[in-house]
């Protein structure tokens, strides 16, 4: 006993208090990025670490989701709406020291375009047709069709500028952008370090330096912040722990939204899903703010389309899918199914989904329609749902933002094939007008909310913890990045 | 001792051959495409085709198997579908986590194990060795992941000795034991219950043979008698029992490691098996199987030269 007391004391001794320096940040976050490449993959998570801190497009997002301009300082758009000339900020070196200049853009978006790209989303480029370089600073973009959301698209983490030339395949573990912050070092499984950018073209970091630490378990997460160990959760994974940190002066939680469209997905192909009766009946079985009490602990915003709340052009269509089980049961009885009927609902691995899942299948009971709920992986979601279309509802999170032109795609895993909205999206391309524009997607959010595509459950919240004496930590989440040179210590 | 040896070999390359098939195909049939699982819901399908012919996935099973056992041979872990570095490069930063860790709770299992065990034996009976058995009873039984938590709520949050987890790397030899100490300390907790159980048990079973009465007899002290006879051969169920420990703390703490968020060999086979970076998890599963397989007949050998008449039998 006493050789164990002694180990203990050692132990004790070998323990040190760390202390934080105000110039350096350790954030937490659940997932580790595959790879840094923000150009060859959709994990969130490579965006998380590099979208705006090491990597910058000709636009990007701001906090508040509009888009600013970046690499490009201006530009000027044709009357047809068909060309447009980017003007780039001079002096814009890499991170390797060699200059950013107009070829860097024109290979970035040929490269991202090109026949064997393996860009997650080929299709923000697909209506250029050519891309040139006037001068050193100028880039002047054809496209082969109006795109009204060209500088939206632009923003994307997708759409970065990397330097010409540089092995692609040595960028995936060593990034080489723009951004404010450089990458230092990457201990896989762990952490990924970054340092401040002291040549940058615009303003300079705030910190010296930002860690970013990986914890996938949530539990193993709160108890890294109640330790000390990260000094801010940006997404922290479980909503249940935050009134635990908002009752701590010590910490912050920050709320805000995020550009996720969570919705219980649909199979407009399968019956009975194919009669328009049934799907306003599941609307009107789906108590939302059961939903959001019980599956997020209240965080969450109600959505009755497929749009985010904070965008200026949203509708609140919520009173057309109000919680009516009476009706939905008479809409049910006049589909021809008074008696309800069995489907399957398969369930990702987000918590929103797994505890949402159970909630929805117990409110679908209610009205006499039974679900065999299965849960699933990614991997799994991805072949079964996504790919093999054999589900009759699952629910997930649409993260990626003004993603309602996936309505306009019939082989997209739900099936909504609707000629209507095809040729409403058509419009919305060929539109510049901000009025025109905001006018269609109007009509567009109508749309699928007067069909009942999909069930309409929440805008997923952003909830984060931090110490209380940071700030410049972005609220929302308009894309999974966000601008880490904003962030600093008050004492 | 050299045709033992040999037999040995030859068992030992026919379990890897077996396990290698057993691993490659089981994995193979894991629902899920790992390009479309990279290029996420909205990517076109000419992309995620473009990233198949690029990770290889557009060759049939049999092709790939052999591309894979073939490099394998020849020290060649493959690629990474999901991270494009050589999978060798990402076991190496591993398992200096993972080896470091199961040596470290290997050593801390022994030394508790073994005064307690023998203790228990010599005080046959007495208060010690029911406190012996009893502590032991419940270190077996506590669940280690729910130990690990309530370690660091104790001594990472409320007294804030130890970090939560994570591990710094070993630049700082000091830091990283410490970052050990306290996933190496839960998993030695069963491990050493168990140990000192088969301890004590072994050397009640040496102590009642006839050669123990003989050794007192010609008047080796009760301490004497325990260490140079009792002791020497109440040691094979201990090594077995150490042996085993060993490849299921190599290979088993991936509980811990999510716990502790250590970037070990085990939270790897785990995000690997998520993201279906199939040739990771073929790779590193391999490895373990050869470790396992490496101490088994590491510890056969030790038997046939700590006992002849093992080597004479096989």
């Amino acid at each position: 006993m006493k050789r164990i007391l002694t180990g203990a004391s050692v132990l004790a001794l070998l323990a040190s208090g760390a202390i934080a320096a105000s110039t350096s940040l350790t954030l937490g976050d659940q997932l580790e990025p595959p790879h840094l490449d923000p150009t060859a993959g959709a994990a969130g998570a490579i965006d998380t670490v590099v979208y705006i801190n090491i990597y910058e497009g000709l636009t990007e997002f701001a906090a508040d989701g509009s888009v600013i301009p970046a690499l490009a300082k201006s530009w000027d758009i044709s009357e047809d709406g068909l060309t447009y000339t980017f003007h780039l900020q001079s002096g814009v070196k890499f991170h390797d020291g060699s200059d950013m200049t107009a070829s860097d853009v024109v290979w970035s978006l040929n490269r991202a375009r090109a026949e064997d790209s393996v860009n997650a989303q080929k299709t923000l480029f697909e209506n250029i047709a050519d891309v040139t370089a006037t001068d050193d600073t100028t880039v002047v973009v054809t496209l082969s069709t109006p795109t009204g959301n060209f500088l939206f698209n632009m923003a994307w983490g997708d759409a970065v500028v990397l330097n010409e030339g540089d092995d692609v395949e040595a960028l995936k573990t060593a990034p080489n952008g723009t951004g404010a912050f450089t990458f230092t070092n990457w201990v896989q499984g762990d952490s990924i370090t970054m340092s401040r950018n002291e040549a940058y073209w615009g303003e300079a970091a705030k910190l010296e330096s930002v860690t970013i630490k990986y914890i996938s378990d949530p539990t193993a997460a709160f108890n890294a912040v109640m330790a000390g160990d990260v000094d801010a959760f940006p997404t922290f994974p479980a909503p249940e722990n935050l009134p635990q940190f908002e009752a701590d002066p010590r910490f912050t939680v920050i709320v805000g939204s995020t550009e996720g469209e969570t919705i219980l997905s649909t199979n407009n192909k399968m019956p009975p899903f194919d009669n328009p009766l049934v799907r306003e009946a599941l609307a009107h079985a789906i108590d939302r703010n059961a939903i959001i009490d019980g599956a997020m602990f209240g965080y969450g915003t109600p959505i009755g389309t497929h749009f985010a709340p904070h965008n200026p052009a949203y509708m609140d269509l919520t009173a057309q899918s109000n919680y009516d089980p009476e009706l939905a049961r008479t809409l049910l009885a006049e589909a021809g199914f008074p008696d309800g009927f069995t489907t399957t609902m398969k369930l990702p691995p987000p918590s929103y989904a797994r505890r949402g899942g159970e909630i929805i299948a117990a409110q679908l009971r209610e009205v006499g329609i039974e679900t065999e709920v299965t849960n699933l992986e990614w991997g799994q979601w991805l072949e079964e749902v996504f790919k093999g279309k054999d589900f009759g509802l699952t629910i997930v999170s649409h993260t990626e933002p003004m993603d309602i032109g996936v309505y306009a795609n019939p082989e997209y895993y739900f099936q909504y094939d609707s000629a209507a909205f095809q040729a409403l999206m058509d419009d919305l391309n060929g539109a510049t007008d901000p009025a025109k524009r905001t006018e269609i997607l109007q009509a567009a959010q109508q749309m699928i909310s007067d069909d009942y595509v999909n069930g309409y459950l929440f805008q997923l919240a952003k909830t984060g913890v931090a110490n209380a004496n940071i700030r410049g930590l972005w609220e929302n989440a308009p894309t999974q990045g966000s601008n880490l040179a904003e962030a600093y210590w008050v004492d | 001792m050299l045709i033992f040896t040999l037999k040995r070999l030859l068992s030992l390359a026919l379990s890897l051959i077996a396990a290698s098939v057993a691993i490659f195909f089981v994995v193979e049939i894991i629902p899920g495409d790992p390009a479309r699982l990279m290029l996420g819901i909205n990517a076109t399908q000419d992309a995620v085709d473009a990233l198949r012919t690029q990770m290889g996935l557009d060759q049939g099973v049999m092709a790939r198997y052999w591309l894979w056992i073939s490099g394998l041979v020849q020290g060649d872990f493959g690629i990474s579908y999901t991270y494009r570095v050589p999978v060798a490069e990402m076991v190496q930063g591993r398992v200096w986590v993972s080896l470091p860790l199961a040596m470290y709770a290997l050593l801390l299992s022994t030394l508790i194990a073994f005064p307690i065990g023998i203790l228990a034996a010599a005080k046959r009976g007495s208060w010690a060795d029911w406190l012996v058995m009893g502590g032991t009873q419940l270190g077996v039984a506590i669940p280690n992941f729910w130990f690990a938590m309530i370690m660091v709520s104790i001594l990472a949050i409320k007294y804030q000795l130890f970090s939560a987890g994570g591990f710094p790397g070993w630049d700082d030899p000091l830091a990283a034991m410490k970052a050990l100490t306290l996933p190496a300390f839960v998993l030695a907790l069963p491990q050493a219950s168990i140990l000192a159980r088969v301890m004590r048990s072994s050397l009640l079973d040496t102590l009642s043979e006839d050669f123990m009465r003989t050794a007192r007899a010609k008047g080796r002290t009760a301490r004497g008698a325990m260490v140079h006879h009792a002791l020497r051969n109440a040691m094979i169920p201990v090594l077995t029992i150490i042996g085993l420990q060993f490849s299921f703390l190599l290979a088993g703490a991936i509980i811990i490691e999510k716990i502790f968020f250590l970037p070990g060999l085990g939270s790897m086979i785990f995000t690997a098996i998520t993201q279906r970076d199939l040739i990771v998890v073929e790779s590193v599963v391999m490895l373990l199987v050869f470790a396992v397989i490496l101490v088994t007949f590491l510890v056969d050998i030790t038997y046939a030269l700590v006992d002849p008449r093992l080597r004479r039998r096989a």
